[in-house]
């Protein structure tokens, strides 16, 4: 197999005034026997990297962070399983899998907002927008407040929750066809219907359901067991292959319908399913952990900004190229688990849960985008 | 056509029929009609029934009996009703000539949210108990959120789902730091839970009092912008070819809205849709004349916010859903209704 460079594929750029022989090739083809190529976007492989290292570190910190801490080399020692009894319960049975439902969370959501925000074709169409996450909360609302459910059973409420809520979404902005904004504009509607439900099933609590019900809604990773990991990972391994076998039809989709469906795009049905895919991740993410604020809307963008070439990068009103579905899902593990970490350093083990970390960095991000995306004249 | 006639009459009624002011007229004397109704059931209408005759010794000879506390008790509720819904109705109307959007509504724009957030920022770390005291940071909140969502969805070239996007996008991390405080503060879950959701279950004559000046300043200035927002539906230089000063125009209309939904907000919590669904209503009847809309709103605004806490008090009974629950509910569909129709989303 030879590796080529292949200038062809930063055709955008010299297009958009960069003289062709200064241009950084940020795109590679691997060539294999038979005509078979593959192509290789290596600044994207590059981030992928780092974003796993980062999650991966910030994951080792976070199962040496609590009340008993764990210096990193003992944890690297017992991950392996050379660890003492005491450190071996510990990090096996209370805090990895803490962490390991913090990646997964955290990657369910990135992947899921890079979804909803290419098929709806805007930065700020993401879950926490669109309603899907008070959705899953109203379901695991209404087993707190009227059923008392235990912990299953909340988890159980929030995935039918999401499922309903994505549905009626779908089917209410359905008009020949899912239009982005009609998606963005109906999610609202939904989202401030759901919102009131939600803070009435709060009212009607009794104090401690009430107190309960909010630590869920802010979205927390406090007490999180093995049977929250197995279902995330069960479902991620069945959707990310589904995902990333569509994301060249998502790529053409970004082109608008015509374009795509000139490509040979079967626009309905990628839409459809990507959509489907999308609701499934954030509903079992937000069952898992709450609906963590805004991990699903920055983490897409700020992958975007990483992965794109230097010189593209803030150049007014050019479009950002292609979904970046890998970077986003890392990017999305490494955002959730660092701001557990973060929260557990700053304000002591357990006491805030990390939705408000996000949720405090999210609001910030979400203003800066506000702003630039103005500028640039692409909201 | 403003070439070849006086442009004031023309620009300030564009939708004048022949007779149509004699029949809007007419419908406004309905409508009060219809609120009068609306008024009395929200009395009789409870945990405990009343009968006619009950309510009416209640308001007017007292009779010495249980009745008379409650239709006491139901009286400044149905009045806080009255003032919220109008000033809600008003303030959505004016957002919506305002920025030309369909779309507007203090709720979905995050004016509501803004002003919860910075009550209970009052409640929570500056010890304001008082209405009278965290009025004023209602309004404070109110007014750096709408500024804030005029800036960011664009000012001028602002679109319908650019400021729905801006104002739900602020909504969202405001809510978030709403839960942060409760979550923190156990006393401040305790109050806030119930003020949230929007209720006029906890009026007094003492809160009506305090929000009443601002009201009915609010809704003055309101009323009274109406030939120059009018006037502003053709463009800035159209409005300045007609006498109106657009800018002014424009600072006084943010003014009234925030002091509407900022008032209304402090006394019963967010409520969303009201500014919403009435002013469209009103819009296919009275056609596109301020003049005529703004009167409507305030009419009609309390017969839907009052219904609205009636039905929540038949639905839930003994117990009671929340005004704003209702709201949210019957609004939420409304919305959608606009936004797939093809206009909403095109412009």
């Amino acid at each position: 197999m030879t590796t080529t460079r292949n200038p062809t594929t930063t055709g955008g750029p010299e297009s958009a005034g960069t003289p062709a022989s200064t241009a950084p090739r940020t795109t590679r083809a691997l060539r294999g026997p038979g005509g078979l190529s593959l192509r290789l976007d290596v600044r994207a492989c590059g981030v992928v990297a780092v974003l796993l290292a980062v999650a991966l570190t910030a994951g080792v910190m976070l199962i040496g962070t609590g009340d008993f801490p764990i210096p990193a080399s003992d944890v690297l020692r017992t991950l392996v399983g050379r660890g003492e009894g005491g450190q071996e319960f510990i990090v096996r049975e209370l805090r990895l899998p803490r962490v390991l439902v913090g990646l997964l969370v955290g990657a369910c959501l990135g992947l899921g907002g890079a979804l909803f925000q290419a098929v709806s074709r805007n930065p700020l169409g993401s879950p926490d927008v669109l309603g899907l996450s008070q959705g899953a909360a109203a379901g695991a609302l209404t087993v707190i407040v009227l059923f008392s459910g235990s912990a299953g059973a909340v988890t159980l409420g929030a995935l039918a929750g999401g499922l309903v809520t994505g549905l009626a979404l779908y089917l209410l902005a359905w008009k020949q066809g899912v239009h982005g904004y009609r998606l963005v504009l109906v999610g609202i509607g939904v989202s401030a219907v759901v919102t009131a439900v939600n803070g009435y099933l709060i009212t009607k609590a009794d104090f401690v359901d009430a107190a309960r019900a909010v630590v869920w809604m802010t979205g927390s990773l406090n007490g999180r067991d093995w049977t929250q990991v197995w279902p995330l990972l069960a479902l991620c391994a069945v959707l990310l292959p589904l995902v990333l076998a569509n994301a060249r039809g998502l790529r053409m989709l970004e082109m608008g319908d015509d374009v795509a469906g000139a490509l040979g795009v079967r626009v309905g049905r990628v839409r459809l399913l990507l959509t489907a895919s999308a609701v499934l991740l954030t509903s079992a993410a937000t069952a898992a952990a709450g609906p963590v604020a805004f991990v699903a809307l920055t983490a897409p963008q700020l992958a975007r900004r990483l992965t794109l070439p230097r010189f593209l990068n803030g150049a007014g009103g050019a479009p950002l190229p292609g979904p970046k579905l890998v970077p986003s899902l890392c990017m999305g593990a490494a955002l959730l688990v660092t701001a557990d970490w973060a929260s557990q350093r700053a304000f002591g083990a357990d006491q805030l849960p990390v939705g408000v970390v996000t949720g405090v960095l999210g609001g910030v991000h979400l203003l800066w985008l506000l702003v630039t995306e103005r500028r640039a004249g692409r909201l | 056509m403003l070439v070849d006639s006086p442009p004031d009459e023309r620009a300030a009624a564009p939708a004048a029929r022949p007779g149509g002011g004699g029949k809007r007229a007419a419908g406004l004397v309905v409508s009060a009609a219809v609120l009068a109704v609306v008024a009395l059931a929200s009395i009789a209408v409870g945990a405990k029934e009343l009968s006619p005759a009950e309510v009416w010794h209640g308001l007017f000879q007292d009779s010495g009996t249980y009745g008379d506390v409650v239709v006491g008790e139901r009286l400044s509720r149905t009045v806080l009703g009255l003032l919220a819904g109008a000033a809600l109705g008003l303030s959505g109307a004016v957002l919506q000539a305002l920025t030309r959007n369909p779309l507007a509504d203090p709720g979905i724009l995050g004016i509501n949210a803004g002003a919860s957030a910075a009550v209970v920022t009052a409640i929570t770390y500056f010890g304001v108990t008082s209405l009278s005291g965290y009025v004023w940071f209602a309004f404070l909140g109110a007014a750096a959120v709408g500024a804030l969502v005029w800036f960011l969805g664009g000012s001028r070239g602002a679109t319908p789902v650019r400021l729905a996007l801006a104002g739900t996008a602020i909504s969202a991390a405001l809510y978030g730091y709403l839960q942060a405080v409760m979550i923190m503060d156990d006393a401040a879950l305790g109050r806030m839970r119930f003020w949230t959701v929007g209720s006029l279950a906890s009026a007094t004559h003492g809160t009506i009092a305090q929000v009443l000046p601002f009201l009915a300043a609010g809704s003055a200035l309101a009323l009274l912008l109406a030939r120059p927002l009018n006037a502003m539906a053709m463009g800035d230089d159209t409005a300045r070819a007609l006498g109106a000063d657009p800018d002014r125009t424009r600072a006084l209309a943010m003014l009234a809205a925030t002091v509407l939904s900022g008032a209304a907000t402090a006394a019963c919590g967010p409520i969303v849709f009201v500014g919403l669904m009435v002013p469209h209503a009103v819009r296919s009847f009275t056609g596109p004349d301020l003049r005529w809309i703004l009167p409507y709103a305030t009419v009609l605004s309390p017969v839907l916010l009052l219904g609205a806490d009636v039905v929540g008090r038949i639905v839930a009974r003994p117990a009671e859903l929340q005004v704003g629950v209702v709201t949210a509910v019957l609004g939420g569909p409304v919305f959608i209704l606009l936004v797939r129709r093809r206009r909403a989303t095109q412009l």
